[in-house]
């Protein structure tokens, strides 16, 4: 085995009470792409932060190239060639490439000179690494395939010797990952040094050499990715067998529940964000809408529950008209039988400063059931809530803890729970596993699935690929607005990847 | 990690971490007694004393507590439904016109017990419009409430000093001031209360009102924690995204916490008006709306909370006045910088300790932190 790069030894972080990382062991070999795995929470962030010097271990020790390393803030960090790349781009908008790569490294009082030096070395990157960037493109304008590019060209262009990549492939159509797995390959090729964090198993058997898997704030396994395989990996990360794919038998499909035609939507900015789409959903079928974040899924969402009012089209729910332009609000969408299950389940789906209970009822809390009078029924919505908690197996299993307390599965299903209870007709959810575990996911694609079973009409807006493809009975897929094609479950991933760029959607559609 | 701090049991969050940051401010205000040359240690003790000492100061004390119990249960309703309501000092002030319309029509003929409800009617619905104007702009047309509230508060008082040394102003009086009212629209005090424990009360203005204020204390919680309108306010408070995905109207919900939130600001006027001076006069509420701000905040936005910082503050008032009389050299001005800084170590900085403790917390009791028991077992 090569020289370690980076060798953690016996890390220890606690916050308050909670330890998220105890005793941790990892060594990185020089010149490997390494990926770190586990659910949310596990702890693969608080580590590479400590790494990065954002928080300070509170016991360890950290060898850099085999020297002892203090790091106390990202400047050490960058020092000794650790560069890191964000799931959120920390990148100044409305600056120039260049200007971007070089803001903290300016290296005279007046920019010139450091532009012309940034210009020439960006030059020499680009050519090395295939990491094409027209250097005075403003950011804002670069698609975010590109945007991440410039964020891997700042690290190098600091002298990073190992980038260490967060959740890198969250934002990208599958062939921008793919670029992106070609450019990590070539920073190998180079002696670099690479770390992925990532909740995406499949990619981590793709590109990664070696493997570590993060559980509950330990490190409970390190692997040569040859020699694993992903099931095993789920399992460790689990901590329990895991299905990984759901289920399900044939759809039967019946009446249409839900007709949209030629419906637009602009968003607050005026921009139209969703173009003149019609599509139907049967009772007893899904119907997934895949599509890169960003091409108006989000407003499409927003506009058929109720919360944005749309421009123009028309929306039959059981055979009758609804007024999205205006007059209906979700409230009486809900009335209808329309139950909706947010993208944005921090601010929109639930009020994280409340009991459970509190928001069990969040938008049902006109229902007689809850009430007497003008006051709230707090014996019936409490039961109800611990109801709901034992058929959903929220934990911890208290109907009176604040919701920001529960982690980000629980969090879901309080919302799913809630929202199916009521026994809507038609179900809409968007991102329904978004920041939620691999365990959680599984229990939530089968309840989806028993949801179409009863002959509900279920739409679901998903930017994970694999997700759209296990659960839909039909696809659709959103480009810019657009539905740009529609295809059955067995559309392949590159089939519908291409769709997703929007790559020839003429031809592709045919 | 989204959570570096581990959450505190109740009684360290409410009662613990109040309480040390009224020793600070304590601690700061008593260098700024040494700095003028004065023993803060007697300083404390003539404020405390002044304030709970004799009957008469508790009744002051009180007195002063039900102002700021009106004035802080209407921030902290308006808070709830995450609006700051600056304006509680001019529909307080304009509530006063309402009484007055009440008080001077009737104090004649109806008895007190029946003039009373009258003037609470009064003055609630003439706080309530005063913050429906603010309201509906900032509900229909997105005007912010904190400007339009404030600018509310200077029409209020250039239309009651208008109205005080104009049209209600007794003819050939020199004082802008309405008539002193009659009997029939003076309210009972309530020292005998205070008497029964075996004090003696010279003359103090401890009224009914003080009752009234506790009433509504208890109503403001059945409201907020036990009614559907408490809860679409709540929720509108903590996330209006929310509450537009729970289909909550904003602007019915906006108008109605406001109005609410006036309605209480009006009552204030009810204390001084008909249970002390008996008159209305310029400038009767005296920034009691804005310490309501403080009160509100430092009661955590819990009516429990808003009584007990109530009462505080009417003890800095009484006790503060003591002070200045009995020490020459702190003025009436040194007394406002000490509620300035338990506004600014209660309100502004509640949160300077509150890493501290938990940190404290956390390494004595990991349990009582309540933190490993939910994070350990995410399903």
């Amino acid at each position: 085995m090569a020289q370690a790069a980076i060798e953690l030894i016996g890390i220890n972080k606690s916050f308050g009470a909670v330890r998220a990382n105890r005793d941790i062991n990892l060594e990185i070999a020089r010149g490997t792409i390494h990926g770190i795995v586990g659910e949310n929470g596990a702890g693969k962030s608080t580590l590479m932060s400590i790494l990065y010097g954002f928080y300070q271990a509170d016991s360890g020790e950290i060898r850099v190239g085999g020297q002892p390393a203090s790091i106390k803030t990202p400047n050490d960090a960058i020092a000794l060639g650790i560069g890191m790349v964000h799931q959120h781009f920390m990148l100044v908008d409305n600056f120039s490439v260049l200007e971007n790569i070089i803001l903290g490294a300016e290296s005279d009082a007046l920019l010139k000179r450091s532009i012309a030096k940034a210009r020439s070395e960006l030059d020499r990157l680009e050519r090395e690494y295939g990491l094409e960037v027209d250097p005075d493109a403003i950011i804002e304008e670069l698609p975010v395939g590109l945007q991440q590019r410039v964020e891997i060209l700042k690290a190098l262009y600091r002298g990073a010797e190992i980038l260490i990549l967060d959740e890198p492939t969250g934002v990208l159509t599958p062939a921008e990952a793919d670029h992106l797995f070609r450019i990590l390959g070539q920073l190998k090729e180079q002696g670099k040094t690479v770390v992925l964090i990532t909740h995406k198993l499949r990619e981590i058997m793709a590109i990664t050499d070696t493997v570590s898997v993060m559980r509950q704030g330990t490190m409970v396994a390190t692997r040569e990715t040859k020699k694993t395989t992903v099931e095993e990996l789920a399992e460790l990360m689990v901590g329990r067998r895991v299905l990984l794919r759901v289920e399900k038998g044939e759809a039967d499909a019946g009446a249409v529940k839900l007709a949209v035609k030629n419906l637009t939507v602009k968003d607050t900015r005026g921009v139209t964000m969703v173009d003149d789409i019609s599509f139907d959903i049967r009772a007893g079928e899904i119907v997934g809408i895949a599509g890169v974040a960003g091409n108006g899924q989000s407003e499409l969402l927003e506009a058929i529950s109720g919360i944005r009012h749309a421009v123009s089209g028309s929306v039959m729910l059981d055979g009758k008209p609804i007024d999205l332009t205006g007059a209906a609000d979700p409230g009486e969408l809900r009335d209808r039988g329309l139950a909706h299950v947010p993208e944005d389940r921090h601010h929109v789906g639930l009020v994280l400063a409340f009991e459970e209970n509190e928001n069990s009822i969040l938008g049902y809390h006109d229902d007689p059931r809850y009430l007497k009078g003008p006051f709230l029924n707090i014996d019936a919505i409490r039961n109800d809530a611990k109801d709901k908690i034992a058929k959903y197996d929220i934990r911890p299993a208290d109907c009176r803890l604040k919701t920001a307390n529960f982690s980000g599965g629980n969090q879901q299903k309080i919302v799913l729970a809630r929202e199916m209870e009521q026994d809507p007709g038609v179900l809409i959810v968007g991102q329904p596993t978004r920041g939620v575990d691999v365990g959680a996911i599984e229990f939530i694609h089968k309840r989806l699935i028993a949801m179409r079973d009863q002959g509900k009409a279920v739409l679901v807006v998903s930017v994970e690929l694999d997700e759209i493809r296990s659960l839909s009975d039909r696809i659709l897929v959103m480009f810019a607005g657009r539905i740009v094609g529609e295809r059955g479950p067995e559309a392949t991933e590159g089939e519908l990847g291409l769709l997703m760029a929007g790559v020839e959607h003429q031809e592709a559609a045919q | 990690m989204s959570t570096p701090y581990a959450k505190l049991p109740a009684w360290a969050d409410y009662g613990l971490i109040p309480l040390i940051n009224l020793f600070v401010a304590f601690v700061v205000a008593g260098f700024v007694v040494l700095l003028v040359g004065e023993n803060p240690l007697r300083a404390a003790v003539i404020l405390v004393e002044g304030a709970f000492g004799k009957g008469t100061g508790i009744a002051f004390t009180l007195f002063y507590a039900t102002t700021f119990i009106f004035t802080g249960l209407s921030v902290a309703v308006a808070a709830h439904c995450g609006l700051f309501n600056i304006g509680t000092e001019g529909q307080a002030y304009i509530a006063g016109l309402g009484i007055a319309v009440v008080c001077l029509s009737f104090d004649s003929v109806l008895p007190w017990w029946l003039t009373f409800p009258l003037a609470i009617v009064a003055s609630s619905v003439v706080g309530a419009l005063w913050a429906l104007i603010p309201a509906y702009l900032q509900a229909k047309r997105g005007s912010h409430i904190v400007i339009t509230t404030i600018m509310f508060n200077f029409i209020a008082a250039s239309i009651m000093v208008y109205l005080l040394v104009g049209p209600l102003k007794p003819a050939g009086s020199q004082a802008p001031q309405t008539r002193n009212f009659l009997a029939g629209a003076e309210l009972p005090k309530l020292n005998w209360i205070i008497e029964l424990f075996g004090a003696k009360i010279r003359s103090a203005p401890l009224n009914v009102c003080f009752l009234l204020a506790l009433v509504m204390a208890f109503l403001v919680w059945l409201l907020i924690w036990r009614t559907k309108l408490g809860y679409e306010m709540r929720t509108y408070g903590h996330s209006p995204k929310a509450a537009r995905y729970a289909g909550i109207s904003e602007t019915r919900i906006i108008i109605t916490a406001m109005m609410i939130s006036g309605a209480l600001a009006g009552m204030m006027a009810l204390n001084p008006v008909m249970g002390d001076q008996h008159n209305v006069a310029i400038d009767f509420v005296s920034g009691a709306g804005f310490v309501g701000i403080a009160v509100a905040l430092m009661g955590r936005l819990h009516p429990v909370g808003i009584v007990l910082a109530a009462i505080l503050f009417g003890m800095l008032y009484q006790g503060g006045a003591e002070l200045a009389f009995e020490m020459p050299a702190i003025s009436r001005d040194m007394i406002v910088i000490i509620q300035g800084l338990v506004i600014l170590f209660a309100g502004a900085l509640e949160h300077m300790f509150r890493p501290y403790i938990q940190a404290l917390f956390a390494s004595f009791s990991p349990r009582s932190v309540g933190m490993e028991a939910v994070k350990g077992k995410g399903a």
